[in-house]
């Protein structure tokens, strides 16, 4: 058995009570998130659905012209297995009108624009809806760094933020995510026949093992090479957790006072909650 | 030693909001006492949260606060043992635990082992405490212990040693290792508090928190643990819930009869070879 298999329906009901918990203490009984069609949001919005009854969740599609239409085909098929309110939000008139003030811009700069013009939709409708944003990055892609800073990286709660991409999978069987869903290529979906795999070099399953003896086990490189990985395959790992790491931590501020946020004002998120 | 019935209170308190933990550690005690019981065990930290951090000063309560007062009148009514940020008259902030019983204090205890690594950060806010004593109450001798005490040998050891039969914790202990059958947290806590009643042919009474601070699921499980080791009632994790369990003088005199291991342990020869070790260790 592999040491990323988890006990399922443990975490399921301690991420279901983490939503039930986190949202409804600050005083919101609704959710909202965007819904691509790939798993990591299919199970985010299986667990909401279950911790706060499908009538509370808002899930949106936000497709660009560019987008596989197969994509909101599945987050219509995620929205009908879960039962949440569904919504299509197309992004395409937003991002051409800016592009078109910058028709030079490579393909990651319109990913980025992307991503961020989704999160202000989910932003307003968090405040149409009364409704807490929720993340959908995993693990892997936070650590490695595979993801857009204010963009699909923000949000007010993630679920699943401390589960590699072997788990999402393994989870979203328990929590029967659609199988097609399941099955399919991860891709961040910003161009035709993009996938993620193919991007990063590696299989989300290789470095998953690796992550988590690095991560999780604290283990020196020397036990990564006897444990069969490849030196330069832990270098490559390395660096991107290390050359990221700015993406996990809030802006940096200046020091001048003796109480400066975050450095010597220290409060947890949910004080007085 | 009088038999008694415990409740053993698993709460969710909101961090650092006083005055709605205090209403809530009230409202949870009438309901024990209508149910009979005589020793209400809170949770640690109970009145204000866990993840203070800078909070801890602001939500910090003198013995003689109106908040602490308001538990010690109650406890004319039944004994209760409550966790919460104490602060001296010299502003030292300690976690501490109380015991209230007959309308008085009957013993303080702050916590010594104050866990400061992975996700604890306690000694950066509070102060350490220096001494573990056992106390006399209507139910026999008794031990605090607060959440990372019991992790060292010592702390229950030295307890048993000073006479409790009761080892009492306070636990806020956070949910994580989802790799096997049981919580890893939940597992290894169970392990310990069964082994240590074992060991020391004591009672103990585990009492956990529940909800989430910033993530961090606690886990509850709060049980009660027989002087032969056995788990004798258990609260669900993750829930809040009321458990109550029966403490027989009749059971600890028949384990003890059995497994006379207090009777054996030699205390001279701990406290002779502890004294060369420290004599060793600081050469």
């Amino acid at each position: 058995m592999s040491p990323l298999t988890m006990n399922g329906p443990l975490v399921r009901r301690m991420l279901v009570g983490f939503l039930q918990d986190e949202i409804w203490k600050v005083g919101a009984k609704r959710a909202v998130l965007g819904l691509s069609g790939g798993i990591d949001s299919a199970l985010v919005c299986h667990l909401a659905a279950e911790a706060l009854g499908p009538e509370n969740v808002h899930a949106i599609c936000m497709p660009y012209t560019s987008s596989n239409p197969e994509s909101e085909a599945h987050a219509r098929l995620v929205a009908g297995a879960s039962g949440v309110h569904f919504s299509v939000v197309p992004i395409t008139p937003m991002v051409d009108a800016y592009f078109d003030q910058f028709p030079d811009a490579d393909p990651m700069r319109r990913g980025n624009k992307m991503a961020r013009e989704r999160m202000t939709i989910l932003f307003d409708h968090s405040a149409l809806h009364g409704a807490l944003v929720l993340g959908t990055s995993n693990k892997t892609e936070l650590l490695l760094g595979y993801g857009t800073l204010y963009g699909d990286m923000a949000s007010a709660l993630n679920p699943i933020g401390d589960l590699y991409k072997t788990q999402v999978w393994q989870l979203s069987e328990e929590v029967g995510v659609p199988r097609p869903v399941i099955e399919k290529q991860p891709s961040a979906d910003l161009w035709a026949g993009q996938t993620d795999e193919q991007e990063l070099g590696f299989s989300y399953r290789e470095v998953d093992q690796l992550l988590f003896r690095m991560v999780d086990q604290r283990a020196t490189a020397d036990e990564l090479v006897a444990a069969g990985f490849r030196p330069e395959f832990i270098s490559t790992v390395y660096q991107k957790v290390q050359n990221s790491h700015f993406k996990r931590r809030l802006p940096v501020i200046a020091k001048l006072s003796n109480r400066t946020i975050d450095r010597d004002f220290r409060y947890s998120r949910d004080w007085g909650k | 030693m009088q038999d008694c019935t415990a409740a053993l209170i698993q709460l969710k308190p909101r961090l650092g909001q006083v005055a709605a933990n205090l209403a809530l550690i009230r409202e949870q005690v009438e309901r024990t006492i209508e149910q009979g019981a005589e020793l209400a065990v809170l949770p640690e930290l109970a009145l204000t949260g866990y993840f203070l951090k800078d909070l801890a000063p602001e939500v910090a309560l003198s013995l003689d606060s109106p908040e602490l007062t308001s538990l010690r009148q109650l406890s004319s009514r039944i004994s209760i043992v409550a966790g919460f940020v104490e602060v001296t008259p010299d502003f030292q902030f300690y976690n501490s635990a109380a015991w209230f019983e007959d309308g008085e204090l009957r013993h303080l205890h702050r916590k010594v082992y104050l866990p400061t690594y992975g996700l604890f950060d306690e000694q950066r806010y509070l102060g350490r405490g220096d001494r573990f004593r056992a106390f006399d109450t209507r139910f026999g001798r008794m031990g605090l212990l607060i959440c990372e005490d019991m992790w060292h040998l010592s702390a229950p050891y030295l307890l048993a040693m000073d006479g409790a039969t009761t080892l009492v914790c306070l636990s806020s202990s956070p949910g994580r290792g989802v790799d096997g059958v049981e919580l890893g947290s939940a597992a290894a806590w169970r392990t310990l508090t069964t082994a240590t009643a074992r060991f020391l042919t004591c009672r103990v009474l585990y009492v956990n928190r529940v909800g989430y601070e910033d993530g961090v699921g606690f886990w509850g499980g709060s049980h009660a643990v027989t002087p032969s080791g056995e788990i004798a009632g258990a609260a669900p994790e993750f829930d809040e819930a009321l458990t109550f369990v029966r403490l027989a003088a009749a059971d600890l005199r028949r384990e003890r009869i059995t497994s006379p291991l207090l009777r054996d342990e030699n205390l001279c020869v701990t406290q002779r070879e502890l004294e060369r070790i420290n004599r060793e260790r600081s050469r």
